[in-house]
């Protein structure tokens, strides 16, 4: 455990040593102050329904341009041979590298606290759905950071990384919505229901907290960290 | 510490190695010498846990490669070829990571990081980032990580590729420093440094092992094929005759000349050494003796020969 901690403050630092977390961070906050305060000011309404709305779609294109150098630079640079050849099982190095993510990623959602505190501090919003606001975007954002890492692992790429990191984290979101329902065949519908990232966010969005909803997030992550370690094992031939 | 036997890799069609068996004993310095693409790497992958070998199998420090890897890997520092390593962080904060996720205790860890600095020659670049270094600090890098934990067994992939000459002898010193306490499994293409640092060397070619000895075996191995050269002052023909009749020559054949004076190269019959009869003869008959020395297989000779690229 202490190498997985070690290899997640490892990656932590790592993003800010280079331009990819402050590239990340300008961006992430550009973006979601925009959606904020356009919604503030044109609807004059003190509530975050907007902000809530539209950061899953900056997440899906931002979070794979973190996770897209996780593994395929190491396998570029060799240093996956330096990293799997310490003593660190291989689940303790891929679940690191996925804390150290989800470090930058609640780093990037408390940006976005000033904006909250403002819409607290000018109205009377109600505070769950709020609170449940931000829990599911962590979520959402862990299972997004998840995706990424896997398709990281997939190639030594990193611009393939990141497009497969959209493709997949996209398609992910957008399985259980009803326009894709109505266009997949009969059979398949209730189970892209309930593969979709979307439904469940919005869920846990609406403030109501629900275990299955939880668990989903649960089970998404372990699946595609879990496929990462596979991969990674996979290249030993 | 190592044991190896009849492992064999596969990698699609190629056969990288093929059921290659060797044993290190505990404080040797063994070197894997070999043209690219002898199966060197690889072996060395298979040791260090990183690929898994497709039949044989391997100990390192005894336990199975295979079965408990961590706990080979815990036992083992090890320096894969070109020298990968984290280039956006400091020295220092390389050196850190490597101790964390080697489990290195917390009490132990500065006085160990202090040591591997000092043995490599770090401290003047401690705070600076790795990808600033020259080649050669990266590499003392790169030793400094695969030494941090005070491992019983190193395994070096190419240790000295891409250095200039005065940081090969740094870094040869080094590992000679190493091998007097811990067993060092090191590889090379390059001739001289195996004789130099290594008591015995395997030599790898296309997946094989082709003759392991120490340096001095291995020459005494390709024996047979051991020459004396003459340059001798008199009638060419007559010489060679009476060279050709000493005991212990097995044949004996002009070589050109030089200045004017004949030269002679005399195959030797295995196990003899007749060098001091050959100059007795001549001295006796009266001819002029310019010349005379034995032509010992160098490593370089052996090596060639096994891996029949002398053809």
């Amino acid at each position: 455990m202490r190498a997985a901690w070690a290899i997640a403050k490892k990656e932590f630092r790592g993003a800010f040593a280079s331009p990819v977390a402050y590239t990340y961070l300008v961006v992430f906050l550009a973006f979601t102050s925009w959606f904020f305060f356009r919604a503030f000011f044109i609807l004059g309404a003190a509530t975050m329904r907007g902000f809530f709305g539209l950061l899953p779609w900056t997440l899906v294109f931002l979070l794979p341009a973190l996770t897209m150098r996780l593994w395929s630079e190491e396998r570029k640079l060799g240093t996956l041979e330096v990293l799997l050849t310490w003593p660190v099982r291989k689940r303790d190095a891929v679940f690191g590298k996925f804390l150290g993510g989800l470090g930058l990623l609640a780093v990037s959602l408390a940006g976005t606290l000033p904006a909250a505190f403002t819409v607290f501090s000018l109205g009377n919003p109600d505070r769950g759905p709020v609170l449940a606001g931000y829990l599911g975007l962590l979520l959402f954002g862990a299972a997004g950071l998840a995706v990424g890492s896997y398709a990281s692992a997939l190639t030594e790429n990193q611009i393939v990384a990141y497009i497969a990191g959209v493709a997949m984290t996209f398609a992910l979101f957008v399985a259980g919505e009803d326009f894709v329902l109505m266009v997949a065949p009969g059979f398949l519908a209730p189970l892209l229901s309930g593969v979709g990232l979307g439904a469940h966010y919005w869920s846990i969005g609406r403030g109501v907290i629900d275990s299955r909803d939880l668990l989903y997030f649960a089970a998404v992550i372990f699946f595609f960290l879990y496929l990462t370690v596979r991969r990674l094992q996979g290249r030993r031939g | 510490m190592i044991s190896v036997s009849g492992v064999s890799k596969r990698f699609g069609r190629t056969l990288a190695v093929d059921d290659v068996s060797f044993e290190v004993a505990r404080g040797e310095v063994l070197g894997l010498l070999g043209p690219n693409g002898a199966g060197k790497t690889t072996t060395m992958r298979i040791l260090s846990c990183y690929l898994s070998a497709d039949t044989g199998s391997a100990t390192v420090a005894g336990f199975d490669v295979a079965a408990e890897p961590l706990e080979v890997r815990r036992r083992l520092g090890y320096l894969p070829e070109n020298n990968p390593l984290y280039l956006e962080m400091t020295v220092a904060e390389y050196l850190d990571l490597v101790a964390e996720v080697r489990g290195v205790p917390r009490a132990e860890t500065g006085r160990l990081i202090a040591r591997a600095v000092e043995n490599c020659g770090l401290g003047p670049v401690r705070g600076r980032i790795v990808g600033q270094l020259s080649k050669g600090f990266r590499q003392r890098v790169g030793l400094a990580g695969a030494l941090l934990h005070d491992p019983e067994i190193l395994i070096l992939d190419e240790p000295t590729v891409g250095l200039d000459p005065t940081q090969i002898i740094e870094i040869r010193e080094l590992i000679r420093g190493i091998g007097r306490e811990k067993t060092v499994l090191l590889s090379s293409h390059i001739l001289p440094e195996v004789e130099a640092t290594c008591q015995r060397v395997l030599i790898f070619n296309e997946g094989h092992l082709v003759g392991q000895g120490t340096p001095a075996e291995l020459a005494a191995q390709a024996r047979g094929s051991e020459f004396v050269d003459l340059a001798v002052r008199g009638p060419r023909d007559e010489v060679a005759r009476a060279l050709a009749s000493v005991p212990g020559v097995a044949e004996c054949a002009g070589a050109g000349e030089e200045q004017g004076v004949p030269r002679f190269r005399v195959r030797c019959e295995v196990g003899t050494d007749p060098r001091e009869e050959l100059a007795a003869l001549v001295l006796d008959r009266g001819w002029g003796l310019r010349e005379l020395h034995a032509e010992r297989l160098s490593l370089e000779d052996v090596f060639l020969k096994l891996t029949g690229e002398g053809k």
